[in-house]
């Protein structure tokens, strides 16, 4: 998102470089199917996410206006199955988790004080295999049985009923799994040996540890959900039975497995989010953040945690009693380190001076919203209760609180954070005020009553409903289609301020007290962003 | 004079759309009542354990209230008053090792007040001893079937033919047309009143979960896999739920109902269940076999 971006629109021609003698950027397509540059990968890796968010979130409308009223208008259960299924995939895959690998490749080397990832090549991999992926994914939509309908989750035997799509979606998630590894890989070895001279691990932004402790954990887990679908693939065509009660096998063990990955990756998509409202709300504040370490020490608790709460996600499944006892009280502890970090963001505003640009309402909604995700994730750990919510629309909104006004409100707190740095232009403020109010009062609108739907009864994943759940579903759908068309707001704005505005300054947030590295550079960052190691005191 | 005289026809007019308005509000509010309509929070069901957890459900909730009350309150109040517009000038303190200790402790004693009624509860959920009467329930894509352990009586329970037409894709059926819409059944599982009832759950083909609200419970039906769960239903009735857990194409259409009966109308049927049963369950048993060849036709397929 360089200035540069918007000279490469008007290049016809390819052979206007003949020097080397400096270091910018290939001219042309080249210059993004041969990127190394942390910059372009990185403005790839979310303009990509950006596009599989309007998708994903296609689908999502899909859903709801099905669910608008009682009665089955405009789809088959079985392709709605699909919708919630792909949704699903494409909204954590191909949008969350690809907006988090941008933002890293833009922010780290400029908050570390690096000239660039530290494996550029590996990285334009991570980047380009994503497309294939999603294309491959995305093709199993006309494909003969259409796509996979089993839920995101994959359970066997169910998922094993599959047709055509069912290889296409194992390969898939295999290019997404091997596109996160290397991702992270870059990740911690930039910033294990990036690092400006006399920046200790003590002193990184919050944004950098928050990403160094999700990089572990994808390094951790992501093979594992990998062993988990390639033991589908050859319970499906190898004649295996891992899964297969009648060949002796467990379709729990599946279920442990998954999770196992499931759990973690939940805390893959909220660690950074953690970390970019970390950097926000002091900024804004103008007070320094409260609790620095104790900020980093809750990010390992929450990731060492995340290890070993996986079976809260199958309490149904009918395990022992200690072993459910025990999922409960880890799960429940999960609860401490949380708190710790909403109360250390609420300590730094108190006594600040507080002001409301874009960055920070999304950040203070994230704050808002997430702690009541955070709630209903607290209720749901207690098992007797959990019996009643599982597989209901409870959990639905639960989730959605947490991915929803949690993660993805942080990116676009991000977003409008770090986009003047980005372009060197400063957005329209006033439209990001009506992007916020119109997202913060539809997301609402849209999750909130699916907590009642859950108490009163309703499953998850169903097409149709019994009349009793008509009122809230109608008031959650208007708030969909509310939420959905305001994001196209967002979209304008973005692209606006790649392509012009009014120029930024260094600090961008000269009113703010914004700290870190990549303020001392210029809006946008020269190409090869520290040629020297800026250094640290 | 005019006017006033064309308030007064004013007046009149909009007291009468009110009547309008409020006379449909009572109208709707019957037949709300009826289907729980704008229903906000669990219901308490007709079992112990429902009611436990209904109650756990509300101890849980209002200590969240609690600690939203008081986190909220504190960002509400941080952000009115420390506002930079209106002049606020910014502390430099960055951490207090004392606060910090403290909100790390509350919410631990927090947990561990959460955790004892959770945990009793939690043993009383798995203590499925000492029951008068065992069912085994297995799940079909997309039925359910009854099984009475030792009575000889075992029938399929399926979504009421009626509301299976109403169902489909553009039927032109209202759904508020029809009663119960998606949880009516051809067959009911039928259970007498105060008996402790032992449900043992599985699947033939994928995984299904059992679940009636009302009785607070739910449990997965697994292939290969035998579950249990119990109930003790204290008053008679009609008690509805649905499969929740995802099972393909129609999981939105298999669901639960359960009639509770007074023993001795439960003993009753029982009874003609058994003597039709005799010829009734060999058919079903042909009808299983001839089903699951006809899935492994369609499979291969």
């Amino acid at each position: 998102m360089s200035t540069a971006h918007t000279h490469s629109a008007p290049h016809t021609t390819g052979h206007a470089h003949d020097a080397h003698d400096h270091h910018g950027p290939e001219k042309g397509w080249k210059r993004w199917v041969f990127a190394t540059n942390h910059k372009d990968i990185g403005t790839m890796y979310m303009l990509f996410s950006l596009l599989m968010f309007f998708i994903g979130g296609s689908m999502a409308m899909i859903i709801r206006a099905e669910l608008f009223q009682p009665g089955l208008q405009l789809v088959d259960p079985q392709f709605f199955n699909s919708m919630t299924t792909m949704h699903a995939l494409i909204m954590i895959f191909g949008a969350v988790m690809p907006a988090f690998v941008g933002l890293a490749n833009w922010m780290i080397p400029l908050q570390v004080g690096a000239p660039d990832m530290a494996l550029p090549r590996m990285n334009n991999f991570s980047f380009w295999i994503l497309p294939f992926a999603f294309s491959l994914l995305l093709a199993t939509l006309f494909v003969p049985g259409g796509a996979p309908a089993g839920g995101w989750t994959m359970y066997p035997p169910l998922s094993q009923q599959n047709g055509t799509s069912f290889p296409m979606l194992i390969f898939a998630v295999h290019l997404m799994g091997a596109s996160s590894i290397m991702g992270a890989i870059n990740v911690v070895v930039t910033i294990m040996n990036m690092r400006a001279p006399g920046m200790s691990l003590l002193k990184m932004p919050l944004f950098v540890w928050t990403w160094l402790i999700t990089a572990y954990l994808l390094v951790a887990v992501m093979p594992v959900l990998a062993g988990a679908v390639t033991m589908l693939l050859t319970d499906h065509y190898f004649g295996t039975t891992f899964f297969e009660a009648a060949g002796g096998g467990d379709p729990v063990m599946f279920q442990h497995i998954f999770w196992f990955f499931g759990h973690p990756e939940v805390y893959i998509m909220i660690l950074p989010a953690f970390g970019i409202v970390s950097e926000i709300i002091p900024t804004f504040s103008r007070k320094p953040l409260f609790g620095y370490d104790a900020m980093v020490y809750a990010t390992a608790s929450i990731a060492f945690l995340s290890f070993i709460v996986w079976a809260h996600h199958m309490f149904t499944v009918g395990m022992p009693l200690a072993g459910q006892m025990f999922f409960m009280l880890a799960t429940m502890l999960i609860s401490v380190p949380t708190g710790v970090k909403v109360f250390n963001w609420t300590a730094t505003m108190f006594k600040g001076s507080i002001s409301f640009e874009p960055p920070m309402l999304f950040a203070l909604s994230f704050l808002f919203l997430f702690t009541i995700g955070g709630f209903s994730g607290l209720m749901l750990a207690i098992v007797p209760a959990d019996f009643q919510y599982h597989d209901t629309y409870f959990v639905v909104a639960h989730f959605h609180y947490v991915l929803v006004p949690g993660a993805v409100f942080a990116i676009m707190a991000g977003v409008y954070y770090w986009l003047p740095k980005w372009t060197g232009h400063m957005y329209s403020i006033k439209l990001a005020k009506v992007h916020f109010w119109v997202s913060t009062i539809f997301v609402n609108v849209l999750f909130f009553p699916q907590h009642f739907l859950g108490l009163a009864g309703m499953p998850r994943r169903i097409p149709d409903y019994s009349t009793q759940f008509a009122d809230w579903n109608m008031v959650s759908s208007i708030g969909a289609f509310g939420f959905g068309l305001s994001q196209l707001l967002f979209a304008y704005i973005v692209i606006s301020a790649i392509r012009g505005g009014v120029k930024a300054s260094d600090k961008v947030w000269d009113s703010g007290t914004p700290q870190g590295l990549e303020w001392t550079l210029s809006s946008p960052p020269p190409y090869h962003s520290f040629e020297l190691p800026p250094e640290v005191k | 004079m005019e006017r006033e005289e064309d308030q007064v026809g004013a007046m009149a007019q909009m007291s009468k759309s009110l009547k309008y308005v409020a006379g449909a509000i009572a109208a709707s509010l019957p037949a709300s009542a009826a289907f729980a309509a704008w229903e906000l929070n669990m219901t308490v069901g007709v079992t112990e354990l429902s009611r436990d957890i209904h109650g756990l459900h509300m101890l849980i909730f209002w200590i969240c209230v609690l600690i939203a009350v008081a986190v909220f309150g504190m960002m509400i109040y941080s952000l009115v008053k420390f506002r930079h517009s209106r002049g606020a000038v910014a502390a430099t303190f960055d951490h207090s090792t004392k606060a910090e200790i403290i909100w790390t402790i509350i919410p631990c004693a927090i947990l561990v007040g959460m955790a004892i009624p959770a945990a009793e509860t939690l043993i009383k959920i798995e203590d499925t001893r000492d029951s008068q009467l065992s069912i085994k329930v297995t799940g079909y894509q997309w039925k359910w079937q009854y099984e009475y352990l030792d009575k000889n009586v075992r029938f399929f329970s399926t979504l009421n033919r009626e509301h299976d037409r109403a169902r489909q894709l553009k039927s032109g059926v209202d759904p508020f047309s029809v009663p119960n819409y998606l949880l009516e059944v051809d067959r009911p599982l039928v259970v007498p009143v105060g008996a402790k009832v032992r449900v043992l759950l599985t699947s033939s083909d994928v995984i299904h979960a059992w679940w009636v609200p009302a009785f607070g419970m739910k449990k997965d039906a697994i292939p290969g896999f035998v579950n249990e769960m119990w109930f003790r239903a204290d008053k008679p009735g009609t008690y509805r739920g649905q499969c929740a857990e995802l099972c393909g194409r129609d999981h939105g259409f298999m669901p639960v109902v359960v009639e509770v009966k007074p023993q001795a109308e439960f003993d009753a049927w029982l009874q003609e269940q058994q003597q039709a049963g005799a010829p009734a369950a060999a058919s079903a048993a042909a009808a299983v076999t001839v089903e699951s060849a006809a899935a492994t036709v369609a499979k291969a397929e």
